[in-house]
């Protein structure tokens, strides 16, 4: 692990690339580094500018009202906040166990939002950059690009995508930003005619999904160099497990390996976060650095996400992706894979394992019930937390006698992966920015190492392959020298 | 002349009306539907809101307090009378805070279906953003007065109604506001209840149930599964 290249030592003296905007959903973002007169890298931050108003303008707010409020944070994952949410407020309302139904209805939402957002991720954000090559013409790296040249891939990911939206519009009533999960449970099953809609295409999705997995795979055994090598960096993981160990997403307790793969901590109830997770503050960066309390700041970050989750489980509870986990993980070795690009590997082998646990919840009569709600003695205080599909999301209340909240915490994957992210980019300018002029192809190797942790950022910068980027290099001054931009439709120019 | 076949022409059909109805009265009566927030058919029209105006012979003029009159020429779905309409929602909008996505009268809003039936698309106007409270001391119920249009409706009920006097209107122009009856300005202590009338009629989400929030899935929504202009006497679905 290393946060060698955070800050320069003489910063006053090295010119000043910045990439700004890296643009995204919640926000913007934006890459600066440093170089000297030779273009040796010293310093490389990611900067997240992040408007977290949401954790202050719950408050006062009805604690009935947040599943459905707060899961505007995001366009892309809004089923994961609606359902950490309404986890966490099922305490209030004394909610201690669903009913069966309830309990499938919401897992049922969250496979479908895990299915459809890895599939976004996957086929739509990266796989041009996969397929074609990170420094590629810039003209094709698209999905329109992969439209044309692997016609067949790109539609199954739009279908893919598709179903996964259908799954959350009929457990949630609308694909984006649904109602369905509730304080204490669900407002709503499915009838029979939407199960048996979702059973015409599950089993197709199945067999895509397996085919993905096959895919990326392939692309890590043809190009072993690049794919772990690729921004790699060394890193604690953590996510949530079930309570057998296995991989769950909805559902148990936080374990944590270190960089070699050994369990720190396991069984940790997640309504203790606190004890286990502390949050630094940096002053170049509007996003928190979560660590782990008995690491202490410096070293106690960590990594969450596909990559954490599935080389920290035991085994995945669905057949085939247990059988794409256990070669991945023979893939790694010994040792634990770091390499960000594994990622996609890991994000496509919970793909798999989401289609499956659809079909699995389809064939049970459960999700078909009229038991939606349960109550009990009423609570203060809530913590649920789920793992979307970029990593550990937790959410936090209290609620005074007169049921309006009185506060609220969030900490969203992106959070906890912000050091992560840092540490990819930092690696990937060593590795390709160093002495070598700056182009849109270099640029892309950048947001190809940020894209690989959160599609909640890389969504945004991706911009199927259109994001406005501006890169200026200053003297010390702060006088530009040279500037390169790249504009909306794709076209790169100098400024000069 | 006839009483009992007194008629008014409404966009060209004709409506039948009895004496001492409004025209909107009437035209409720006949299934027809005219754009309305602070009429309810069970109370003393207020006209307020002006969503209801229409012609009436040429002259503009509120239906819910017009006396329908024989041989009456009202026009009222026409594209004039409904831009002006549309004006007037996006002024209630601006005025208060009404956020529909996180609101749980979605779907059940009288204000947001009548936005939805006049296809207004967007506020127009700068928002006013005005600080509000939220009164959340009721065991029972709560009052969000961010969302309140001063229909005056739960005055009017708990007046005429419920004889109790729970809400009174407040203050001039725009600084006009709902407020209860209590020395401490909170509903938890005033007599309001339940089962009173007022408890019923707010077409928008400031009068709401405690701890119901967003029980009724989309689709089941009053306003999903039918335009607010065919159902002439809203009935606003209770979890």
């Amino acid at each position: 692990m290393s946060t060698t290249l955070e800050t320069a030592t003489n910063p006053e003296n090295l010119r000043r690339v910045a990439i700004d905007p890296v643009s995204r959903v919640e926000g913007h973002g934006k890459v600066t580094i440093l170089l000297d007169d030779k273009n040796k890298v010293h310093q490389v931050r990611l900067h997240i500018v992040e408007f977290r108003g949401f954790e202050k303008f719950i408050q006062g707010r009805p604690y009935w009202e947040v599943p459905v409020m707060v899961q505007r944070l995001c366009g892309i994952c809004p089923v994961s906040h609606h359902l950490a949410a309404s986890k966490a407020l099922d305490a209030i309302v004394g909610a201690k166990h669903l009913t069966p139904t309830a309990e499938k209805i919401r897992r049922l939402m969250h496979y479908g939002q895990i299915f459809q957002s890895h599939a976004l991720h996957f086929f739509h954000l990266c796989s041009p950059d996969l397929l074609f090559g990170f420094d590629s013409d810039v003209s094709r790296r698209n999905i329109v690009g992969v439209a044309e040249k692997y016609p067949e891939t790109a539609k199954r990911g739009v279908l893919m995508r598709k179903f996964g939206q259908e799954v959350i519009r009929h457990t949630a009533g609308k694909r984006v930003h649904g109602t369905g999960a509730v304080p204490g449970g669900v407002n709503k099953s499915l009838t029979i005619a939407e199960r048996d809609e979702l059973l015409k295409g599950i089993y197709q999705m199945v067999a895509w999904s397996r085919d993905a997995v096959h895919m990326i795979k392939e692309l890590h055994h043809q190009n072993p160099e690049l794919y772990n090598s690729f921004g790699a960096f060394r890193a604690n993981f953590m996510s949530m497990v079930g309570y057998d160990g296995g991989l769950d997403l909805y559902h148990g307790t936080l374990r944590g390996r270190d960089e070699n793969g050994n369990i720190m901590f396991d069984g940790v109830d997640y309504r203790n976060y606190t004890d286990l997770i502390g949050e630094e503050v940096k002053n170049w960066s509007y996003m928190k650095f979560p660590y782990l309390k008995s690491l202490g700041k410096e070293k106690g970050w960590y990594r969450v996400g596909p990559l954490s989750r599935v080389q920290n489980c035991d085994f995945i509870p669905t057949p085939l992706a247990e059988i794409e986990r256990r070669e991945f993980v023979a893939y790694s070795g010994v040792m634990p894979m770091h390499a960000p690009l594994g990622y996609h590997w890991a994000r496509m082998i919970e793909m798999l394992h989401a289609a499956e646990m659809i079909k699995d919840l389809l064939h049970d009569d459960a999700i078909t019930g009229s038991e939606l709600m349960t109550s009990g003695v009423r609570g203060i205080e809530g913590v649920g937390v789920i793992e979307a599909p970029r990593g550990t999301l937790i959410h936090h209340y209290r609620v005074d006698e007169n049921d309006l909240v009185t506060m609220c915490n969030l900490i969203v994957s992106t959070t906890h992966n912000n050091q992560a992210m840092n540490e990819a980019v930092r690696r990937v300018a060593q590795q390709y920015l160093n002495g070598h002029e700056i182009t849109e192809g270099l640029l892309n190797h950048i947001e190809v190492a940020v894209r690989a942790f959160d599609p909640c950022l890389s969504c945004a910068t991706h911009a199927l392959g259109k994001m406005p980027l501006e890169v200026e290099v200053l003297n010390e001054a702060g006088e530009q020298l040279s500037s390169l931009s790249r504009s909306a439709e794709g076209v790169v120019c100098s400024l000069n | 002349m006839n009483p009992d076949k007194q008629t008014f022409t409404l966009d060209g059909k004709t409506i039948p009306f009895c004496n001492g109805q409004t025209i909107i009265q009437a035209a409720m009566d006949a299934g027809e539907y005219i754009p309305h927030l602070c009429f309810n058919p069970e109370f003393k029209p207020h006209g307020s809101c002006k969503l209801c105006t229409v012609k009436a012979d040429g002259r503009t003029t509120a239906s819910c307090t017009q006396f329908a009159q024989d041989g009456m020429v009202v026009e009222s779905n026409t594209k004039e009378i409904n831009d002006e309409r549309r004006v007037l929602l996006q002024m209630l909008f601006v005025e208060g805070n009404h956020f529909c996505p996180s609101c749980e009268k979605s779907g059940n809003c009288q204000l947001q279906a009548t936005a939805y039936e006049l296809n207004m698309m967007s506020p127009h106007f700068d928002q006013f953003f005005p600080d509000r409270p939220l009164d959340a001391s009721h065991p029972e119920y709560f009052l969000d007065l961010n969302r309140c249009i001063l229909c005056s409706l739960c005055v009017r009920a708990s007046r005429d109604v419920d004889g109790k006097n729970v809400f009174a209107l407040s203050g001039r122009g725009i600084k006009s506001h709902v407020i209860v009856n209590a020395q401490s300005g909170q509903l938890g202590d005033t007599d309001f209840a339940g089962d009173d009338k007022a408890a019923q009629v707010c077409p928008v989400g400031v009068i709401l149930k405690k701890r119901v929030g967003f029980s009724v899935p989309i689709g089941k929504r009053s306003f999903d599964e039918q335009p607010i202009s065919a159902t002439p006497h809203p009935v606003v679905k209770e979890a």
